[in-house]
């Protein structure tokens, strides 16, 4: 085990925790967007994709190159995009009416 | 790292830090309905600059047309889905993203083991795990999502699939793919053993999600989210990519979190969740006309019920997914705003598992425009049903199930629900009296201060909503 390693994974551990921490504090409203969210941040594979696929001598040949490609950007812009459009619909609209309970 | 660093790699790196600040501080940002979309954008923010920080490493020359046709085509059908699904459909668009992402986590993978596998030096023990874990956990990831969006698609049946020796079988599968993984860092093999843990994997991501019913289907969403940031951890760990591995970290934490959220608001663990095949009870089991257990019912008609509800100070709604099935929560708000209208005070009672992801009911209710501060959580709803004039049970049955808190003997005993029969009056808007989801009977339809009022949710909600006009 490389000390490269050991790095990796005391950033892998410490992100792991800062998730648990920062996660915890959503509200059940949100947590669909909040799993959408998230489902749009592990798009990042893209940079994984695209290092692989991008390049002078692709290992995985033509269509695999394509597809890991595409299969990786579907995620980050249809995750994106999803979540923005739920985001929007919440509101806090409440008519007119004074008192109203806002938490 | 002891080995000599560009200054092109070192800003790569910084960017990389930028986009690592900006997903944690989108993520933190999400806590409020009111900051939530601007940390989306911060998050989006984020994700471009780990883009374009990686097109300086990119051979465009070589592979423009893995950019066009990859990149372009995966945006072009990416924004376009997001954007025509219905709300209703979200779970499986969810589903079908995540998926997404694990074949690609599996195929970053797999090129990586292509490319070790050729170079004139080994890789070491470390990496070759690390392939192999994000080819088979992104493997699983990708076909798991699949058949969860078949189900929630309605394409293949919601109900559990099951078939004598079905853990046996996956035991056996699972193991399988342990031993071709090992063989692979092993180094024994490497080859075959590789692809027979990646087509292994992939199996075993159907066959455990075939047992899954649809009501179980938050859970599973979730746990295959978490597999998916998982994947794209070690897609990290392969790549040697911090940002990757923050990234992948944060999901598969955010994921597992809400896989045991939902698992606690059914009381079932996940285990169970997994392996029960809960609500394998099919086809109306129990009586279906006149009472599941035979015990008398009080039907009521849109009248009744509009003039109780007009005449009501405190209202709860309690919206279940038949309410989202008949597409009924635009309408409910209607009654909602009439009812508002006349002084009633209107809350919506929302169960942690009502819907097909966590929280989906609530955007159900916001897309129609229903205010957040009405959406209550069952901790904060359930100590006001004793002072509700009137519970509308709307599309929602098991978690409403006084059986739940009573009833020792019942599959769900135990399971948290809302105490709509403690309100004053309960009305259960049903299409008929067939038992819900999990097959079982609820003795709520047959308390004296329940009123049932049978039919189509839309339609029913419609004739309410035009009676309190009238009234």
């Amino acid at each position: 085990m490389s000390a490269h390693l050991l790095t990796e994974l005391t950033v892998f551990v410490l992100a792991v925790f800062v998730g648990l921490e920062v996660i915890s504090k959503v509200p059940t409203t949100l947590h669909t967007p909040l799993m959408s969210a998230t489902n749009a941040i592990h798009g990042i594979v893209l940079v994984g994709a695209l290092l692989v696929a991008v390049v002078a001598e692709p290992r995985l040949g033509l269509v695999p190159s394509v597809l890991v490609v595409f299969l990786a950007s579907l995620n980050v812009f249809g995750g994106y995009v999803v979540t923005q459009r739920m985001l929007a619909m919440f509101k806090a609209r409440t008519p007119s009416k004074d008192g109203a309970p806002n938490r | 790292m002891t080995e000599s660093v560009s200054a092109l790699d070192l800003i790569i790196d910084a960017a990389y830090l930028v986009t690592s600040i900006c997903f944690i501080i989108g993520l933190r940002l999400l806590s409020n309905p009111k900051s939530a979309r601007l940390g989306n954008t911060i998050s989006m923010i984020g994700m471009a600059v780990a883009l374009v920080a990686t097109g300086f490493k990119l051979d465009f020359a070589a592979a423009w047309w893995v950019l066009v046709f990859g990149l372009g085509l995966g945006a072009a059908v990416g924004i376009y889905s997001a954007r025509a699904v219905k709300m209703t459909a979200m779970p499986q668009m969810v589903a079908l993203f995540n998926g997404a992402g694990g074949g690609a986590a599996a195929m970053v993978a797999t090129a990586e083991f292509l490319r070790q596998g050729s170079a004139a030096t080994p890789a070491s023990w470390d990496n070759a795990l690390a392939v192999v874990l994000s080819s088979v956990i992104g493997s699983i990831s990708f076909t798991g999502s699949i058949v969860a969006f078949l189900k929630l698609q309605e394409l293949m049946t919601g109900r559990p699939i099951t078939y004598p020796a079905q853990q046996v079988v996956n035991a056996l599968l699972g193991i399988a793919i342990v031993a071709a993984s090992i063989m692979t860092v092993a180094g024994y093999m490497p080859l075959q053993a590789y692809f027979v843990a990646l087509a292994g994997a992939a199996i075993l991501g159907v066959l455990f999600v075939l047992p899954i019913g649809g009501a179980d289907m938050p859970v599973i969403i979730s746990l295959l989210n978490s597999f998916t940031g998982l994947a794209a951890a070690m897609t990290g760990f392969v790549l040697g990519n911090n940002v990757l591995i923050i990234s992948g970290a944060l999901v598969g934490a955010s994921g597992t979190l809400l896989t045991m959220m939902m698992g606690k608001a059914m009381n079932r663990s996940i285990a169970n969740v997994l392996f029960g095949a809960f609500g394998k009870v099919t086809t109306s089991s129990g009586g279906v006309a006149a009472g599941v257990t035979g015990g008398p019912i009080r039907e009521a008609t849109a009248d009744d019920v509009a003039t109780m509800l007009a005449y009501a100070k405190h209202v709860v709604v309690v919206p279940g997914y038949g309410m989202a099935v008949a597409q009924a929560q635009h309408s409910v708000r209607e009654l909602a705003d009439q009812l508002e209208k006349r002084g009633v005070d209107v809350k919506y009672a929302i169960h942690p598992v009502a819907g097909r992801m966590p929280g989906h009911m609530n955007v159900l209710l916001a897309e129609a425009n229903v205010p957040y501060p009405a959406l209550y959580d069952m901790e904060d709803i359930n100590p006001e049903f004793p002072r509700t004039d009137v519970a509308l049970v709307i599309g929602a049955n098991d978690v409403t199930n006084p059986a739940a808190r009573n009833v020792p003997s019942s599959p769900i005993y135990g399971m948290p629900i809302l105490d709509v029969d403690k309100a004053q009056n309960v009305v259960v808007l049903k299409r008929s009296m067939k038992p819900g989801f999990a097959g079982i009977d609820n003795p709520l339809y047959e308390l004296p201060n329940t009123l049932m009022l049978f039919g189509d949710a839309k339609a029913s909600i419609d004739k309410l909503v035009s009676a309190v006009k009238t009234v």
